[in-house]
């Protein structure tokens, strides 16, 4: 104690030593330079600006949106009901009437694709939802546990993704019947097995973070853990499976509706429409060209959307 | 190694089994029966068949009765083509889709795994840019959307072939290049990414700085390495062809396993549903054994994992 105060005494003896002339003033000019000239910004922030920059992904988004868009409101403003039959106009070219062209049952045909957008759309989303959901939990407890657990639960996922889904997806619309809610169903309870896993990669990662210890230490639940801390800092790749699950459902849905275990008539999704218009191609070829075409536009929209995120969350994989 | 593959044949038979059981119960799980008709089938007659079919058993007996007859090969009788076993169907059709999904796999590795070559080697040239433009085209076009259009072309506009009847390699031609579709696609976007990362490595450097050939580079340092993520792709490659010819043989009228397939599904021909599930899991499954257990041998780090 003794030394320090003596050496405190000296350090402001020399102090006063120091000519006041040796100073000057910091001009405003300098007191600028240590401000934040940029804002900071937040990981999504970040994220979004780098989605901006890329013009596939943005173009697939705006389709994406004008397709949404189209689906809810469309048709609304068309004068036709997508299961009004007049068989006066039946098989008709697409023209100012009906823009599409009409059906073997006189249906306008341009209603019908936006409907079957209605149907198609909502088949990806719910059943890309319920998988998430499913994988998300499952890979998150798996990835979490650890050893044994995550042992016998990954062994579980190795062999449902060893299996065609589709032969599974084709079993269970058997058994439960065709129609929209078994569509939902067994899509959504057939492919989250990629999500598990990728989840299950991301908590192994994440968990051996301090903050996830700090919240053990605390005495956080496993429940509270998986969401709050886990499940948000997991969200990059999750959303990017997403994307990528959307257009693989509706790509199903498609195939289901092909060979007859889609929803029933006169419900009509883009499969369905493709799969009716096969029996007349020699004759009327545009009856299969719009929902061959909407199948296909919205695929390829979502899947730039989904490059274009995977490189914006993960800067490191962009090649 | 022997542990690896003893292992994977170990796993690969616990999933057949998995595979075996859950479909048992699933058509077991069909409301009404296979024989339910809106013709009131005589109760006599009635006991007599499901007597036949051992359809009156506990269903446990019924399902060891099911494994037994698997483990002789014997996947029962079809509900609906009299006199005909699934065996008998499975074996006059598969091989005509085995044709078929073959040409497909050789196409789609024949014309995939170059056009990734060329694109990672011309990295941003109009080779790589127009490749890549055809592979998104592949990838987002559904396959019976394809197929559909292959037929209205070459069969109805241009007349050059004939389809709805089988003549052998000749009608195979068009159904194998739309199955090839997707996985050229994806096996020339897998070639690239790989090609791309192979071509940095160091050993690469070291071999060019020995003053070696390109082509000796890139076809004998560069390509081994390149091509293992495309045989570990072969496993789900023949799943896709496998589920794809559920609608190219149908829209193409070739008398194939998958169109059988799908006109048992329509017809609810259970036992044929059944046994055709349980033959494509055990060629996948087995196939998939296969392609890891390669996999080992030409990758040397799974050994380590193993």
């Amino acid at each position: 104690m003794e030394t320090m105060r003596s050496g405190n005494g000296a350090s402001e003896a020399s102090l006063s030593t120091i000519d006041p002339a040796l100073f000057e003033r910091v001009s405003d000019d300098e007191k600028r330079k240590d401000e934040f000239l940029r804002e900071s910004v937040s990981y999504w922030q970040d994220a979004w600006r780098r989605l901006k920059a890329d013009p596939l992904a943005m173009g697939g988004l705006a389709v994406i949106v004008i397709v949404v868009l189209f689906a809810a409101f469309g048709p609304m403003l068309s004068a036709y009901e997508y299961d009004a039959q007049d068989f006066l106009v039946a098989n008709e070219a697409p023209s100012g009437t009906h823009l599409f062209g009409t059906d073997m049952f006189g249906r306008d045909l341009f209603v019908r694709v936006l409907y079957g957008a209605r149907i198609s759309l909502a088949v990806g989303l719910v059943a890309s939802l319920i998988n998430l959901t499913i994988g998300v939990v499952y890979g998150g407890i798996s990835g979490y546990l650890g050893g044994r657990a995550d042992n016998v639960m990954m062994r579980i996922v190795d062999a449902i993704h060893s299996i065609p889904l589709m032969i599974y997806v084709i079993l269970l619309m058997v058994v439960i019947g065709p129609g929209l809610k078994s569509i939902f169903l067994t899509l959504g309870i057939s492919y989250w097995a990629s999500m598990a896993r990728i989840v299950r990669a991301e908590t192994i990662r994440i968990k051996n973070e301090e903050f996830v210890l700090a919240a053990r230490v605390l005495g956080a639940s496993l429940r509270r853990i998986l969401l709050r801390h886990l499940i948000p800092n997991a969200m990059g790749p999750i959303l990017v499976t997403l994307t990528f699950s959307i257009p693989q459902a509706i790509f199903v849905e498609a195939f289901l509706s092909f060979i007859g275990l889609g929803v029933s008539a006169p419900m009509a999704s883009w499969g369905v429409l493709t799969s009716d218009a096969i029996n007349t191609l020699a004759i009327y070829p545009y009856q299969l060209f719009f929902p061959a075409a909407a199948i296909s536009v919205t695929i390829l929209a979502f899947n730039f959307l989904g490059d274009g995120l995977r490189d914006a969350l993960d800067p490191r994989l962009r090649k | 190694m022997s542990r690896y593959i003893f292992q994977r044949i170990w796993t690969s038979a616990v999933t057949l089994f998995v595979v075996i059981t859950l479909t048992f119960f699933l058509m077991r799980a069909i409301p009404g029966g296979p024989f339910t008709d809106e013709k009131a089938i005589p109760p006599q007659i009635l006991t007599k068949v499901l007597e036949r079919y051992h359809m009156n058993d506990p269903i446990h007996v019924q399902y060891f009765h099911y494994l037994q007859s698997l483990a002789r090969f014997d996947l029962g009788p079809s509900f609906r083509y009299e006199g005909m076993s699934v065996n008998d169907l499975i074996r006059n059709s598969f091989p005509i889709s085995l044709l078929i999904g073959s040409l497909a796999i050789l196409i789609a590795l024949g014309v995939g795994v170059p056009a990734g070559i060329v694109s990672a080697l011309r990295r941003g040239g109009w080779q790589d840019k127009s490749a890549m433009v055809v592979a998104t085209l592949g990838i987002t076009i559904p396959n019976y959307v394809i197929a559909t259009l292959m037929v209205y072309i070459f069969a109805y506009r241009l007349g050059i072939v004939t389809v709805g009847f089988w003549e052998g390699i000749s009608t195979a031609i068009l159904p194998a290049i739309t199955l090839a579709g997707y996985p050229t696609a994806f096996i020339s976007r897998l070639t690239r990414s790989s090609m791309l990362e192979v071509i940095q490595q160091d050993y690469i450097r070291t071999a060019r700085s020995k003053g070696l050939r390109e082509r000796t580079v890139v076809y004998i340092h560069a390509l081994r390495n390149a091509v293992i993520p495309v045989v570990t792709y072969l496993g789900p490659l023949a799943a896709g062809i496998l589920t794809g010819s559920f609608v190219v043989e149908q829209i193409y009228g070739v008398p194939g396993l998958g169109t059988f397939f799908v006109t048992s599904i329509q017809n609810r021909d259970y036992t044929t549903i059944m046994g055709v599930t349980v033959f494509y899991s055990a060629l996948l499954v087995s196939l998939n054994l296969v392609v890891d257990i390669c996999y080992g041998f030409i990758d040397p780090r799974i050994k380590l994992g193993g």
